[in-house]
């Protein structure tokens, strides 16, 4: 493809082709720290094309597609390319990795110890995992927790951390220093803008981490923390991964063994700092 | 620009290529291989070559999905055969399915999306009420689309299980009763080799005059290189068993009117894969479309070479039913098509 650009993020590595040379732009922008792919081999494959020919120049629209892809996922405007990119390498971990068990779920670090927050959309995810990251939390990643099922140990994934909304100012005032990509306003899920992880989480993207609690947070109640049993805990988690089925028997092996070794709560919150204070008590 | 495609065969062909592959390569045979859908066969046929470490971990990867994607398969055949062992027909496992359970090369690292059956056409509504008793819901909501089925198709409209979210096609014979050849199903039935668990395969000539006329005389040749392949396995295989096998094969697919498509994709077979068949008369344009067809893919995983992908897809509607009924098909659809876009 015209514009190509490599990149490895912990134990995955992508190939990313564009039609146009924006998107690849701020992808090099963004990822200008991280290493390339090992032995020049990615793993996966992302293609931004036009979703027709004359669609490159006349209202610019970027398909998303690659090795593996949606039937029915809509393309977005090219102002919102890098967006497009974002997703479609996503898509690529949540559709095809089997080396882990992919649970939709923020994680960070300190001391080797592990806190797994998972929920839908809109839980805040993404939100806590930058601001724990300001107070010295190794941000390990946002989106996906990567569960070795041999070791029972995680891995990072420390993409670029996906702020929406209210959140990206939130962020901003907590870690006034760190880059941010530009802001995408009204795309389909509200206004984006991407945080690049710090120093200290790219220097450390290979180390694994044991998980020592997995949080499921809720943003936009009174507080309130309950413990959650292992039994619920399983289900949830069959819902927030992405390749339970397809991994078969090892994924459930690698699911229940989580469960059982990590304590879950859930914790209800009304705001960040709340929040924030129940999961460091947590750890 | 068929040269990803062209050397994911070279590969599948001749395994000892990727010793001397050139690293910068791999990106793209890795994604022509996974948009093909070959990868696991590909993972399969390199396993134990010295390879560079990220492709050892991607075809590593491979070869655990396709395990499970073998196991699932299998399951899903059992499910089926609990549904249905109760109406006491036969039950004859087709394509993918039929060739892990019965341990075929060519279900090593194959990828098995829909469950494929055929069952006596006097046997279809029950199979359809059984299963629908055990679980599976029509997908097709549309009306035009589910009485053409019924009417005009070998099989019955997809049906799907509402728990394991698991296709099942259920056919009749092997090609829509429209189309131009008219392959004698009871023989189907009268050669098919049981299983021993309740389920059947197709004869091994049966299953590769099947997997040449999916290939040649049913679609518009997309996934046509793993179809190509399977030939390849199967070919490969059951002449290793038994010297006669290509003769056979020859009597055979005159008896169901498919010589000339059996010749195609034994032509097809060993200028991609080296196939050791005789080579037939050639047919020059023909040959070179298909092969035009087959390598469509760049390195990038896109399909290329639009105008000859229309012309099978055209083809492919051309084979399938005669012209008027074709004429009002491609109405109703593009009228329908129309209502949805404007909705």
């Amino acid at each position: 493809m015209r514009h190509v650009f490599s990149v490895r993020i912990g134990p995955a590595s992508f190939r990313v082709g564009s039609d146009w040379r924006a998107p690849v732009d701020q992808l090099r922008a963004l990822y200008a720290g991280y290493p390339a792919p090992e032995g020049g081999i990615a793993d996966y494959t992302v293609r931004l094309s036009a979703t027709r020919p004359w669609r490159r120049f006349v209202r610019p629209s970027v398909a998303i597609a690659g090795d593996y892809m949606l039937p029915d996922a809509a393309p977005l405007p090219l102002a919102h390319g890098l967006l497009a990119a974002e997703m479609a390498m996503n898509l690529q971990l949540a559709l095809g990795e089997r080396r882990f068990l992919l649970l939709h779920a923020a994680t960070v670090e300190r001391d080797g110890r592990a806190i797994v927050l998972t929920g839908e959309s809109g839980a805040g995810k993404s939100t806590l995992a930058a601001l724990l990251s300001a107070r010295g939390w190794r941000l390990m990643g946002d989106e996906f927790a990567l569960l070795d099922p041999e070791t029972g140990l995680l891995h990072a994934f420390p993409r670029l951390v996906s702020l929406k909304n209210a959140a990206i100012d939130v962020v901003r005032a907590a870690l006034p220093d760190a880059r941010f990509g530009p802001l995408m306003a009204g795309t389909p899920k509200g206004d984006i803008r991407h945080l690049v992880p710090g120093e200290a989480a790219l220097a450390a993207m290979d180390q694994l981490a044991r998980p020592v609690r997995l949080v499921f947070p809720r943003y936009g109640f009174t507080p309130d923390a309950r413990p959650v049993g292992a039994g619920e805990a399983f289900v949830r988690l069959t819902q927030a991964s992405t390749n339970y089925v397809a991994l078969g028997e090892q994924g459930f092996d690698a699911l229940t063994r989580f469960v059982r070794a990590v304590p879950a709560i859930a914790i209800d919150y009304p705001d960040a700092a709340s929040a924030i204070a129940a999961i460091e008590a947590e750890a | 620009m068929s040269d990803a495609a062209h050397l994911l065969c070279r590969l599948l062909a001749v395994p000892e290529t990727a010793l001397t592959l050139d690293t910068g390569r791999w990106g793209e045979v890795i994604t022509v291989a996974r948009a093909e859908l070959l990868i696991g066969s590909l993972a399969y046929r390199l396993r134990g070559l010295p390879l560079p470490a990220r492709v050892e971990a991607i075809l590593a990867a491979a070869v655990r999905s396709a395990e499970e994607g073998r196991r699932q398969a299998l399951w899903e055949a059992e499910m089926a055969r609990r549904a249905l062992a109760p109406l006491g027909c036969p039950v004859i496992l087709l394509k993918g399915t039929a060739f892990v359970a019965a341990g075929l090369d060519a279900g090593q690292g194959r990828h098995i999306g829909d469950l494929d059956i055929l069952v006596p056409r006097v046997a279809l509504d029950a199979a359809e009420t059984a299963l629908l008793a055990a679980g599976w819901e029509w997908v097709k909501p549309d009306p035009y689309d589910d009485s053409y089925y019924r009417r005009w198709m070998h099989e019955l409209p997809p049906l799907i299980h509402r728990e394991r979210d698991r296709m099942i096609d259920v056919h009749h014979t092997i090609l829509p009763p429209t189309a131009r050849l008219t392959p004698d199903t009871a023989q189907l039935f009268a050669a098919a080799a049981p299983l021993g668990n309740g389920l059947s395969i197709l004869s091994p000539e049966d299953m590769v005059i099947h997997a040449a006329i999916h290939l040649f005389a049913d679609g518009d040749l997309s996934g046509g290189l793993r179809n190509l392949w399977d030939i390849d396995r199967l070919v490969r295989e059951f002449t290793g068993l038994d010297a006669d096998f290509l003769a056979r094969l020859a009597a055979r697919a005159d008896l169901h009117q498919a010589a000339q498509v059996v010749s195609r994709a034994l032509r097809a077979a060993h200028l991609l894969f080296d196939t050791p068949v005789e080579e037939g008369r050639a047919e020059r344009l023909f040959d070179t479309a298909a092969r035009r067809r087959l390598l469509a893919r760049d390195g990038w995983g896109r399909g290329t070479r639009p105008a000859t992908r229309f012309a099978f897809y055209v083809r492919s509607h051309w084979l399938r039913m005669p012209p008027a009924m074709l004429a009002r098909h491609l109405w109703i659809k593009a009228r329908s098509r129309g209502r949805r876009e404007s909705a």
